[in-house]
């Protein structure tokens, strides 16, 4: 019978110096803040991470930045981290931003099997100085390559063994598009259920893309309501 | 009425009921509490969601449903959930009817520049490019002018683009413009003030209709 649940410590072990990273969560949620705190104590250095933000400072991968882990970020937004901005600014860290949705589908094209896309979106902006831009019958595109990673790490709410996933609300964002789109997919789960439990229906990952389940003992205050984004 | 509040008053009455919109951080945000009632929109949140309702009440959070911002939200009836991909091919498919975005500047033929300030703001764009390309209407509500009293609207951005020729509207707390093939044409006045002062806070001429200029 499959069964792909593993420890945290076993499954972390195959992050390696060097390797590129996806980390799931816009914001604090779908961010696997569990898996983070496991690679920040193994002490994994050059990474390149690829997450939509910075997640803040003291939490998520603002951890493994602060902890000189990490080489290069690829985001779309980091101004809710000011240690990150300012990492940025004094050239500590490499950073590279997209456009949201362009780094969604850099992950997707990724994911499934495609060497990139062309878009017209920011080809009147400042971005094409760092472009490639290509005529597509007359008019001009900007080439994006697809991203794919070594690793992702990934929240889900429920998880069977052999990796099927179900996310929760607006914790869903770029989590499943990462885990098309890295070689190796570490999933920590709220909740592990037997297999045949799930419906076929609702499911929002199908397990072939997931290569590990760490099951989640308790949930750390990170991944509760933060004050200071409450009313 | 504070100048904020003033402006997400008037940007709430360009919605029609039944569209989709999404609301930029700041003064937007504020759109919601203005909607006249009897008028039913679905609000499209970057990060996966349709159909985002108020914050919550502290109390009521629920740790996995905030909005782009960060904020805590409600969901109203109808709502749904998707994945990052998904949100913006709605985005970039042209299904949000209408965008309200912040901004630095905005020229007279609709450049809108909102992302950096080279040397002191540049954390990275987010949804706000593809918004700005992509919505069927962006709606830029903002201050007149800055802090310092320099005027956002210009004859051409000195900043950097977010995107070119994509507004519609400004709505400021002292008029409701629209950008024209011909130049910017001003559509309403606030009560505060008189075409003299909209003119002379703004760095570009302004056109005026033929007929009265309503007040708002």
């Amino acid at each position: 019978m499959i069964d792909k649940t593993i420890s945290g410590d076993k499954a972390l072990r195959q992050v390696l110096d060097g390797q590129t990273i996806m980390v799931g969560g816009f914001g604090g949620p779908g961010t696997p803040f569990i898996l983070i705190d496991l690679l920040q104590q193994q002490g994994t250095k050059k990474l390149t991470l690829i997450k939509n933000d910075a997640n803040e400072p003291g939490m998520g991968i603002s951890k493994l930045l602060e902890a000189d882990q990490v080489q290069t970020l690829i985001a779309s937004h980091i101004g809710l981290n000011p240690t990150a901005v300012a990492m940025m600014n004094r050239k500590e860290i490499e950073v590279l931003l997209y456009p949201q949705g362009i780094l969604a589908e850099k992950i997707r094209a990724g994911g499934a099997g495609l060497l990139g896309f062309l878009t017209d979106i920011g080809v009147d902006t400042i971005l094409r100085e760092s472009r490639q831009v290509v005529d597509l019958d007359g008019r001009e595109a900007i080439l994006e390559r697809a991203l794919r990673a070594d690793v992702a790490l990934i929240h889900a709410a429920v998880a069977d063994p052999v990796g099927n996933l179900i996310f929760s609300k607006s914790a869903r964002n770029f989590s499943p598009l990462m885990a098309t789109a890295a070689d190796t997919v570490i999933v920590e789960a709220e909740k592990v259920v037997a297999t045949g439990i799930l419906d076929p229906d609702q499911i929002h990952l199908p397990g072939a893309f997931v290569d590990h389940i760490v099951e989640l003992d308790e949930l750390t205050p990170e991944y509760g309501v933060l004050p200071q984004h409450a009313l | 009425m504070p100048y904020k509040m003033k402006i997400a008053a008037r940007a709430a009455r360009e919605i029609q009921s039944g569209q989709v919109i999404n609301l930029g951080i700041g003064i937007p945000t504020m759109i919601l509490d203005y909607l006249p009632a009897g008028i039913e929109v679905f609000v499209q949140s970057e990060n996966g969601i349709l159909g985002i309702g108020p914050r919550c009440s502290r109390g009521t959070e629920d740790r996995n449903l905030i909005d782009a911002g960060a904020n805590y939200v409600t969901i109203t009836p109808g709502a749904s959930f998707f994945d990052s991909a998904l949100s913006f091919a709605l985005i970039r498919g042209g299904r949000v009817n209408i965008t309200f975005l912040g901004t630095l500047q905005v020229s007279a033929n609709g450049d809108l520049a909102n992302w950096i300030i080279p040397g002191v703001m540049a954390p990275g764009i987010g949804g706000g490019m593809e918004l700005a390309q992509k919505a069927q209407r962006v709606i830029v509500t903002t201050s007149h002018t800055t802090r310092e009293g320099d005027p956002k609207i210009l004859a051409h951005c000195t900043l950097p683009l977010t995107a070119r020729a994509c507004v519609k509207t400004i709505i400021t707390e002292l008029a409701v413009i629209d950008v024209t093939p011909h130049g910017l044409m001003l559509r309403e006045i606030a009560h505060e003030s008189s075409l003299r002062e909209v003119q002379d806070k703004t760095d570009t001429p302004l056109l005026f209709p033929a007929e009265e200029i309503p007040w708002f």
